[in-house]
């Protein structure tokens, strides 16, 4: 059975029932007693994308863009094609647009190394926030140590969303960059970057979105977003590891210098001078993750039938059922996510650390994430050291959420008798 | 799966909820600080040597009750031992600890206090949570060699 016809037989909030869905994913099956709630760190794989992946290896497989010979040349096509679902899940004008990385990572890295050191200059100030991932604020740290830009961090507000009025202030004729999530992995705070997009580009700046956690959460639409640059990671969208996007507005990619040298990216070597591939292809040196790109589209195609606002409206429901259900337990505490929060519960118990909560959980089998969630900066201006994080994913129900509640009662009973 | 009460015994919990030898030594002879990135957690171990022996030991931090208590314990053993004792005890808690080869065999006073350590040891159960146990014990040889450097789990 396929997810389309998931849809119409079990209704739920987001018109799919995620038990249905659940056996989609080979997961549960092996691990039957499995409340997966860790979707934000990366989600779990559905068949079509293991069997797909696989399939493609068995009967398409040969390196992209070399051989002249039929199977290459299908190969080829089927990345492209990988190309061309991805420019339509992101409603990229232009399929050249659309580059592939190994992850979210790499997609900031690509920009901070190439754009970022052609076209910044010394005191040339980058804009990132408090809810930053590492990912998102490390790269710009190494382009500062290069070539002496400024880092400039917005803060939230007492919500825990992002300060607006805080961050139209630190905005200047020297902002060259805004670079911020869409949706903040640590507490699932959704950043208004309609109007972050706004302001920013009223004062010149260019902006980019870590879409990480987004983009397996939400319509996303580049071109009604009218952000420059936007990345996302295959593993959080239901598909593989290894494999990522950077979409970047045509005119700006076809300005930047390569990030990487070697095969694939280049028009013409020799060892005088090299001409560059167009964008795309100038981005991606060597064998790309052929297979990984091939799984993503699949992986795309799994979410598209599900329905983008149908996952939406799911995950709102399941969010606010969680944060329901939370709130009676005593002693936790939920971590503010400003105006709108989805998909993610980050929260503190009171006098039990985040690792005895997770291990105590995972006695219950309910899979969570215990720690810093790679945002320590957020979690120093939290005053916290950590917090025990759980996360939602097409699969998840309110049965999940309530394994969830009795264990969290469970480990309030064994560390605070 | 081996039962959770085995990684948390009582005395795991007792000394996770009220920890011995909880305070800052105002002058202590030797210190150092212990961080796991994995968590963020962060433990200092004060020492006051008198010559070769251990007058006092202390810490601080934040940490599970695993981090904690094996802390508390540690101080707690520690406490009039020589820094030779104190490394021959970690050797044989390490090794139990992570599962790994066992080391000599200690002389009887120590072997008593190395059972006192022994409810730590359900960590190799757990390979997520060793660093838990042995943090303080790595902040503990980094103030002994007078490093004075923090040191990582990792």
């Amino acid at each position: 059975m396929g997810p389309a016809s998931l849809r119409s037989v079990y209704p739920g909030p987001g018109g799919f029932d995620p038990k249905e869905v659940k056996r989609e994913f080979p997961i549960f099956a092996n691990n039957p007693d499995l409340v997966f709630l860790d979707s934000a760190a990366s989600a779990q794989k559905p068949r079509s994308v293991i069997d797909g992946t696989a399939e493609y290896y068995r009967t398409d497989y040969a390196n992209v863009h070399r051989g002249v010979y039929r199977l290459s040349a299908r190969s080829t096509e089927r990345y492209e094609e990988a190309r061309d679902k991805v420019r339509r899940f992101l409603n990229a004008s232009d399929r050249r647009e659309i580059v592939f990385v190994r992850n979210t990572t790499e997609a900031i890295n690509l920009v901070a190394q190439s754009w970022g050191a052609a076209f910044l200059r010394e005191g040339d100030e980058v804009v990132i926030s408090e809810l930053e991932h590492h990912s998102n604020i490390v790269p710009w740290q190494l382009l500062r140590d290069r070539i002496g830009i400024k880092l400039v961090v917005a803060p939230i507000d007492a919500t825990g969303g992002l300060d607006l009025a805080a961050f139209e202030t630190l905005l200047s004729r020297r902002t060259r960059l805004v670079a911020v999530t869409h949706m903040a992995n640590a507490t699932g705070a959704l950043v208004p970057v309609e109007r972050v997009v706004a302001l920013a580009h009223r004062h010149g700046a260019k902006v980019l979105l870590d879409g990480s956690q987004a983009a397996p959460r939400l319509p996303v639409d580049v071109q009604a977003l009218g952000c420059d640059f936007y990345a996302f990671t295959g593993h959080k969208v239901y598909g593989p590891t290894g494999i990522g996007v950077l979409y970047g507005r045509f005119e700006l990619l076809s300005a930047m210098p390569p990030y990487q040298g070697g095969g694939e990216m280049i028009l013409h070597v020799s060892f005088d001078k090299t001409e560059y591939q167009e964008p795309p292809h100038r981005f991606e040196a060597g064998t790309p993750d052929i297979a990984g790109a091939i799984g993503l589209g699949i992986a795309l195609d799994f979410i598209e039938e599900l329905g983008r606002e149908n996952i939406r409206e799911h995950e709102e429901a399941l969010t606010g059922y969680g944060v329901d259900r939370l709130a009676q337990i005593r002693g936790l505490r939920l971590l503010g996510a400003g105006q709108r929060r989805l998909g993610i519960l980050s929260f503190d118990l009171e006098g039990v650390h985040p690792h005895d909560v997770s291990q105590v959980l995972d006695q219950h089998h309910v899979a969570v994430r215990a720690g810093h969630h790679c945002a320590q900066p957020l979690m120093e201006q939290l005053g916290l050291s950590g917090t025990t994080r759980a996360s939602l994913g097409v699969y998840n129900d309110e049965a999940d959420i309530d394994r969830l509640a009795e264990a969290l009662k469970a480990a309030r009973e064994m560390f605070l008798r | 799966m081996m039962d959770l009460r085995e990684l948390y015994q009582d005395i795991i919990l007792d000394h996770g909820r009220h920890p011995r030898n909880f305070r800052k030594i105002e002058h202590p002879t030797h210190f150092a600080q212990g961080h796991n990135p994995l968590c963020g957690d962060r433990v200092t171990i004060y020492v006051t040597l008198d010559g070769d022996r251990i007058a006092d030991v202390s810490f601080q931090g934040r940490g599970c009750a695993i981090s904690t208590a094996a802390a508390s314990l540690m101080t707690e053993v520690l406490k009039g031992k020589t820094t030779a004792e104190a490394r021959a005890l970690f050797a044989q808690f390490h090794a139990r600890a992570t599962g790994g080869e066992p080391a000599a065999d200690l002389p009887e006073p120590l072997a008593e206090e190395m059972d006192r350590l022994e409810p730590l040891t359900g960590v190799k159960a757990y390979p997520a949570r060793v660093k838990c146990a042995t943090l303080s014990w790595h902040a503990l040889e980094a103030a002994l060699k007078g490093s004075g450097e923090m040191v990582k789990t990792e």
